[in-house]
């Protein structure tokens, strides 16, 4: 920490120095920063295991009322369920290091084929939300900083407010209810419809992202159709973050718009847009960049239900219908999942935090 | 607080109901800020006296499906006996609506209070003592506050109510899963103020007169470190209502008959929206947004006034006192009472005897 932090001399870019490491640089932090993702994925994977099976053993859950007792005993005993808890756990633990993460009861498919299949849908949806948090919220929290305590603030922080206070799915609902069902300019629900799933369904090599297969498939028709049902999810789900974007920019610009260095390119002549747009928002994204590994994991329980709002068919779609078919298994795998996409996006974001701001490295 | 005589600050002190938490940041705040202040103050009072008095505005009960003229029938259009129409199950949507504020309420206290206790609990041992255990809990807290709250919330709900949502253990259930999720932050907040307490030389001397650990750790670090509890308050409670919604929409709702929860409204509405009925999603999500903004607005506004660098200022010259007694940095915190308040006022009138009646205030 006192090394780094007192060596003024490191480049802001930080990539140059990364291959000459010196004890307590760049390189020994991200080995520290990369091991530590292992024990969080670690404790919340057991977490999760231990949680889960306090309940009973998933087959009675799933199948206890409708089957026998013999049947059931007799399942419990095929899928292993009755050994020592403890063998089990140890055995989910290193299942879950090499990617398996069982078979669902209810649809009898490995958890790792829907994780897949339902992922790059859920890939998708988080990824148009970042973009609309992006494009609504740093523009925004731009103009209310720069008339701090004015009528524009004033009205974008309730804004920002109001963001953060309506769920998702209501915020989705009224969506849909204005322009699905009342101006009907936007499809109301799904993906895409079925005649484009189909004609994507024929391309050779399928990404599972619509957005990219509409494009492989060369049909502007498809294409269109793909993005027309993708905009309100990601407005539902983008806004809630937009709002976070939004209050961080303000707080920091207004922070960075009070130095001598802001000071002192407006005393050159710097025009007062450039001033807000390059002087003083660039200091201001390094706050922005560490909030959005956080952002991350309110993105993905926000997208649970923004999918199930839009029948959008990903993760947090199928984790709802497993919930309701009592498939733990099933909910165990998502979750563990969940949670390692988690660690992982922090871990990516401490990394470029540190990248930019040679302060962060300790 | 705990160094100081009590006569000589008492002395000094503003009258005793400046001093209360939201009183004397309503005192303090100026402008848009005292606005967004007075306006979450008015929804959040407006939003617990209708869960106190719910039995006497809902013009029905959450459960009632008729009444004497016979079934209300469902999703009935507003107007006449339904004010706000009914819903798909035939309730009345206005009753559901004034009923679910008292849900909201019960889960938000339950889950905040016991939240407080575990976090502050665990943050305090944990601090205190340090060593493996500190450790361990960092680790363990670290990696649940990086959990999406709402799946381990869904989580903690299969393992409470076994995925089903009975008659009583509805509100329990919510409630717990959101205290696990909220559980780290008063955790990282009362252990980051632990450590830095436990340095500090009333600590040291406590400890050179004999005082037992529990009696440092609960009269001189407990005491001073809560000072930032009534902020993570407002903002945990606003959450809470979130969480328990987002699991009432998902199916870890209460069911109707036990209680009223806007979540679950929200969901058996979700067909409805295609079809153009607006009043069974609309009324139910605008009580959730209204409570929420109004808890946030306090904490918001609770927030700024903490932070010096986000204040609105009246004038530069009241702010050298209020300044220094309200950022969080050794100096305020030992005369700092429990509320975080007691020492703000007790150095202020030696700037200022009347921070309100700045002289400043005339240009």
């Amino acid at each position: 920490m006192t090394t780094m932090a007192v060596k003024p001399s490191v480049p802001v870019g930080g990539r140059v120095s990364k291959k000459k490491t010196s004890p307590g640089g760049i390189g020994r932090y991200l080995l520290v920063r990369f091991l530590l993702i292992f024990p969080t994925i670690f404790i919340l994977v057991s977490m999760v295991f231990w949680l889960m099976r306090t309940t009973g053993d998933p087959i009675t859950a799933a199948a206890g009322g409708r089957l026998g007792a013999d049947q059931l005993a007799e399942r419990i005993h095929a899928a292993g369920y009755d050994r020592p808890i403890f063998v089990q756990y140890i055995e989910y633990l290193g299942q879950v290091f090499t990617g398996n993460f069982g078979t669902t009861i209810s649809t009898n498919r490995p958890v790792s084929e829907i994780l897949v299949t339902y992922g790059t849908a859920t890939a998708e949806l988080v990824f148009y939300a970042l973009l609309v948090a992006f494009i609504v919220g740093i523009p925004l929290g731009m103009v209310a900083a720069y008339w701090r305590d004015k009528a524009p603030d004033a009205f974008l922080r309730v804004f920002a407010i109001l963001c953060y206070a309506t769920p998702v799915f209501f915020a989705g609902l009224l969506l849909k209810l204005i322009f699905a069902v009342w101006l009907k300019v936007l499809p109301v629900s799904g993906r895409a419809t079925t005649s484009s799933e189909l004609e994507m369904g024929f391309l050779p090599n399928k990404t599972g992202i619509y957005t990219i297969d509409a494009l492989q498939t060369g049909d502007p028709a498809v294409f269109r159709d793909v993005l027309s049902h993708a905009v309100l999810p990601a407005l539902a789900l983008g806004l809630l973050t937009a709002g976070v974007f939004l209050r961080l920019v303000r707080t920091n610009v207004i922070g960075t718009l009070g130095t001598d260095y802001v000071d002192a390119a407006r005393s050159r002549g710097v025009n007062e847009f450039r001033l807000v747009s390059k002087h003083a928002y660039r200091p201001a994204l390094i706050p922005i960049i560490t909030v959005i590994g956080l952002q991350i994991a309110l993105l993905l329980g926000g997208a649970v239900l923004t999918e199930t709002t839009f029948e959008w068919k990903g993760l947090g779609f199928i984790l709802i219908e497993f919930i309701k078919a009592r498939d733990f298994v099933a909910v165990q795998g998502i979750v563990a999942l969940l949670a390692v996409i988690v660690a992982l996006s922090n871990f990516i974001v401490d990394i470029i935090a540190a990248l930019i701001d040679p302060r962060v490295r300790y | 607080m705990t160094t100081l005589n009590p006569e000589a600050t008492h002395a000094t002190k503003a009258p005793l109901w400046t001093r209360l938490p939201v009183v004397h940041q309503l005192r303090q705040s100026i402008g848009l800020q005292r606005g967004m202040l007075v306006v979450g103050l008015v929804i959040t009072g407006i939003f617990i006296l209708t869960a106190i008095f719910a039995p006497l505005l809902a013009p029905y009960g959450y459960s009632q499906l008729r009444d004497d003229s016979g079934p209300f029938g469902a999703q009935q259009a507003p107007g006449g006996e339904h004010l706000l129409g009914t819903t798909v199950g035939g309730y009345d949507v206005l009753s559901r609506v004034i009923w679910g504020s008292q849900t909201a309420i019960t889960v938000m206290v339950v889950a905040v209070l016991l939240s407080i206790f575990a976090g502050v609990a665990l943050g305090l041992v944990s601090g205190y003592f340090g060593g493996w255990l500190d450790r361990v809990l960092v680790v363990v807290c670290d990696a649940v506050y990086a959990f999406p709250a709402l799946l381990l919330a869904i989580v903690m709900g299969i393992v409470i109510s076994g995925g089903r949502s009975d008659l009583f253990g509805g509100i329990l259930a919510a409630a717990i899963s959101i205290t696990v999720v909220f559980i780290p932050q008063y955790f990282r907040v009362i252990r980051a103020e632990t450590v830095r307490i436990k340095a500090e030389a009333y600590v040291e001397s406590a400890r050179v007169l004999g005082a037992s650990n529990g009696r440092i750790m609960f009269r001189h670090v407990l005491r001073n470190a809560t000072r930032t509890l009534p902020l993570i308050f407002t903002l945990n409670a606003s959450e809470a209502l979130l969480t328990l919604a987002g699991l009432g929409f998902i199916g870890f709702g209460i069911e109707p008959s036990s209680a009223a929860e806007w979540g679950y409204d929200l969901n058996k509405s979700l067909s409805d929206v295609s079809s153009g009925i607006w009043w069974t999603s609309l009324f139910p999500g605008l009580a959730i947004v209204l409570v929420v903004l109004g808890i946030t607005l306090v904490g918001e506004s609770l927030n700024d006034l903490a932070d010096p660098r986000l204040r609105s200022r009246r004038a530069p010259g009241e702010t050298a006192g209020v300044v220094a007694a309200t950022s969080v940095v050794p100096g305020g915190t030992l005369a700092a009472g429990p509320g975080g308040i007691d020492g703000l006022e007790a150095d202020v009138p030696a700037f200022n005897p009347h921070p309100n009646d700045d002289p400043f205030e005339a240009k």
